[in-house]
């Protein structure tokens, strides 16, 4: 055992780190830095196409896909630059969640259909799993699919769609056999947004926001070609997905980012004539969540090693996100903290304040989205102590 | 970077867990604390046939060279087994302040009687008043020798050691000196640890001769062995936590209460995967100590020291609070598992500097590294 990164790596990390200070527009990374994300969806395309031109489109796609192959410590580094740097997220929906489940259940023909325009950022994908009633719970969905010659007619109504407002396709899934056990009658869609029948209706957010949907089908028509897997298999694809959507899930790169904010907002913000980081009671709340959050990196990287040497993520993956969501929670609240009563302001022109703000109120998500904490902590209780 | 072990770092720590739980049983423990001695010589001579008191000397001392990993695994291995014997005292902080100051004939001497298990020695440093500041004991030249005085307070397993290392301030900055257990001018108050361990409280008012003193300013060496010494016992603590844990799922699984067995209960369920977290959390800063101690960088191990020290100390009060808890009126009786893992896990919180102290520790390095 040796924590420390070895030279190749670390050469590795000065590599990614020169390409994202060279490469990454200063705009983009301007309004990364403000939260601005009025210009979130050009911003995102633009980013992607700049790393595909690069060969780095998606890092944790394997080579015969167009991915970069990369080991998942070179996969947790760029991560970790990408984000210290300012860069946006490359969202997960194409990149992370749907092509792995096209790689492994979908035909040749999908692949080649699908996976590139992923890779080049032409094809903006958004999810469709959860529903008004279905959250945690997903295998209660009601969303049907009834099959009409070559196509699937699809109605009901998707809950929690993120960012759907700039998508070209949603990968849904869908009740085929109501007649069978919740988990059984279940297939998994690739459906294109242009679609007639598919409206979407914002939903207004604790921050202000709009940064999700309500999906509503009516009659939309779904070629048959476009079913990933067998019919009523798709509980299968799901799960696999949901593996996937939490390989990455301590979200490191994000909380050190966050953290180095506090550390500079609490070094500004001044109090009764000092500044915040001299009170030792506010820097002993930073220093407690810096901890925490250096335990669950070595923590993150003993379950990518652990993943390298077992493939799929294991229930340890539930703590991942536990404790990766409550920290960068925490850090944002810390944020707010800092603020004080400018806070209050939240409509106001500063930098800080509205994104500050409107991210501790927007990042209460985190510990309810991807299976709530309470079901994690389910999950550890069933799977590794086995209760 | 590598986070697995080797084959033979794996089957050190089973050999040793395997021992500790087949010849290591709680009554046997319960004797020895009872007992005069506060240590099982039979037991010590077991550690030292097992290889584990020449663990942590190198190769070409004669050891094993096992380093910092090894101790580490050892370490989690003589936590999860309570033991109360002195390897950590001995085998890992002394030895550890003996490699890196002693020289020539009499640092053989000393490694081989340590590693044989025919002596134990303990570095003396704890005194009242704080881990970091605390260093009223001063050595001062004193015609061709040394004069040594101050006190010492709560020296781990000092009453069964035949050589004291004693950390003193000189004109140069630190020193180890090193003093036989029965020295004339150095009273030893024996006293039994909350964790049922024995130590002692040291008045020191005496002369050395010159060649005392272990190798030269001890400054780095000093900080460098304590830090090392830190993170075995925060691996130590971790095999508590290990044992804490696996006993309370068990007993939860066992104890039935309106007809179910509590551990099916929701409520139950989240505490306990609380401090699963809390255990892996405590495992993670654990490791990262460990392996600061492989490197160079004297401030990366520090931060990586005190930053274990700090979360695994949380963890220690938090699940073994927790464990308490969830075990209900039995938890609170001397007989089950889970009182003894309680109290050494309050002695690791208040050992070696307490968590508050390495939370400022930690805070003035950031400061340091910011101005």
């Amino acid at each position: 055992m040796d924590l420390n990164f070895s030279p190749d790596e670390l050469a590795f990390r000065a590599e990614v780190r020169a390409f994202v200070a060279a490469h990454l527009p200063d705009d983009i990374r301007d309004r990364v830095r403000r939260g601005d994300e009025s210009q979130v969806a050009d911003d995102l395309r633009r980013w992607q196409e700049i790393l595909h031109a690069h060969g780095w489109g998606a890092v944790m796609w394997p080579r015969e896909f167009g991915g970069t192959g990369w080991d998942k410590t070179r996969q947790y580094l760029f991560e970790i630059e990408c984000a210290a740097a300012d860069a946006p997220i490359q969202l997960p929906f194409g990149l992370k969640m749907v092509a792995p489940v096209i790689m492994r259940y979908g035909t040749p023909a999908q692949q080649q259909r699908f996976l590139p325009r992923i890779l080049d950022g032409s094809d903006w994908w958004c999810q469709g799993y959860s529903e008004p009633g279905s959250g945690s719970d997903l295998a209660s969905l009601k969303t049907r699919a009834e099959r009409d010659g070559d196509h699937y007619v699809v109605n009901g109504q998707k809950a929690w769609n993120t960012l759907g407002q700039h998508a070209g396709w949603i990968f849904c899934l869908v009740r085929t056999d109501p007649a069978a056990k919740p988990q059984r009658g279940i297939s998994f869609l690739l459906i294109d947004m242009r679609t007639p029948g598919i409206r979407l209706q914002p939903t207004r957010l604790l921050d202000g926001g709009h940064e999700v949907n309500e999906v509503f089908f009516d009659n939309v028509r779904v070629p048959v070609k476009n079913l990933v897997g067998e019919e009523n298999a798709g509980w299968t694809c799901a799960k696999f997905l949901l593996g996937h959507e939490r390989t990455n899930i301590a979200g490191i790169g994000a909380s050190r980012r966050e953290l180095a904010r506090l550390r500079r907002m609490a070094g500004e913000a001044g109090r009764n004539g000092a500044p915040l980081a001299d009170n030792p009671v506010f820097a002993s709340r930073i220093a407690q969540v810096a901890l925490e959050l250096r335990a669950l990196e070595v923590t993150n990287l003993r379950v990518i090693f652990g993943e390298a040497r077992q493939q799929a993520p294991g229930p340890e993956a539930s703590m991942l996100k536990i404790r990766g969501t409550e920290i960068l929670q925490r850090i944002t609240e810390l944020q707010v903290e800092a603020l004080g009563a400018r806070a209050l302001e939240y409509e106001g022109d500063g930098e800080d304040v509205p994104r500050a703000v409107g991210h501790y109120m927007n990042l209460r998500k985190l510990s309810i989205y991807g299976g709530s904490n309470e079901i994690q902590r389910n999950i550890i209780a069933q799977m590794v102590l086995q209760l | 970077m590598d986070v697995s072990f080797t084959e033979e770092q794996q089957m050190l720590h089973d050999s040793i867990r395997r021992y500790l739980a087949s010849d290591y049983p709680l009554e046997h423990r319960a004797k020895t604390i009872a007992g005069e001695d506060g240590w099982s010589a039979d037991t010590w001579r077991a550690l030292a046939d097992l290889g584990l008191l020449a663990l942590d000397i190198e190769e070409a001392d004669g050891g094993i060279g096992a380093g910092p990993v090894g101790t580490m695994l050892v370490s989690q291995a003589t936590g999860a087994g309570l033991l109360l014997e002195p390897f950590h005292s001995s085998a890992v902080l002394a030895t550890r302040v003996i490699s890196l100051l002693g020289q020539g004939e009499r640092r053989t001497m000393l490694l081989d009687a340590l590693a044989s298990g025919d002596a134990v020695a303990v570095l003396a440093h704890d005194e009242d008043g704080g881990w970091f500041d605390a260093r009223s004991t001063t050595a001062e030249p004193d015609g061709d020798g040394w004069r040594l005085h101050g006190r010492k307070a709560r020296v781990y397993h000092a009453p069964m050691a035949r050589w004291l290392l004693v950390s003193a301030r000189t004109q140069d900055g630190s020193g180890v000196f090193l003093v036989e257990r029965d020295a004339e001018g150095m009273e030893l108050r024996a006293l039994r640890t909350v964790d049922g361990q024995r130590a002692a409280d040291i008045e020191l008012d005496l002369h050395l001769p010159a060649d005392a003193r272990l190798g030269g300013e001890a400054s780095a060496a000093l900080e460098q062995a304590l830090d090392h010494g830190l993170a075995a016992l925060c691996a130590d603590a971790l095999g508590v936590l290990d044992r804490t844990l696996a006993t309370t799922v068990q007993y939860t699984r066992d104890r039935v209460q309106f007809g179910t067995p509590i551990g099916r209960f929701q409520a139950l369920q989240h505490r306990m995967a609380d401090m699963y977290m809390q255990v892996e959390q405590a495992r993670s800063m654990s490791y990262l100590a460990t392996s600061a101690c492989l490197g160079d960088d004297a401030q990366a191990r520090r931060e990586a020291v005190s930053g274990a020290k700090v979360v695994v100390g949380q963890a220690a009060r938090r699940v073994g609070q927790e464990a308490v808890q969830l075990h209900g009126g039995m938890g609170m009786t001397d007989e089950l598992d889970v009182s003894h893992c309680f109290r050494r896990l309050l002695a690791f919180e208040l050992r070696m500097g307490t968590t508050d102290e390495h939370l400022r520790a930690l805070h003035g390095l950031a400061r340091a590294e910011a101005a």
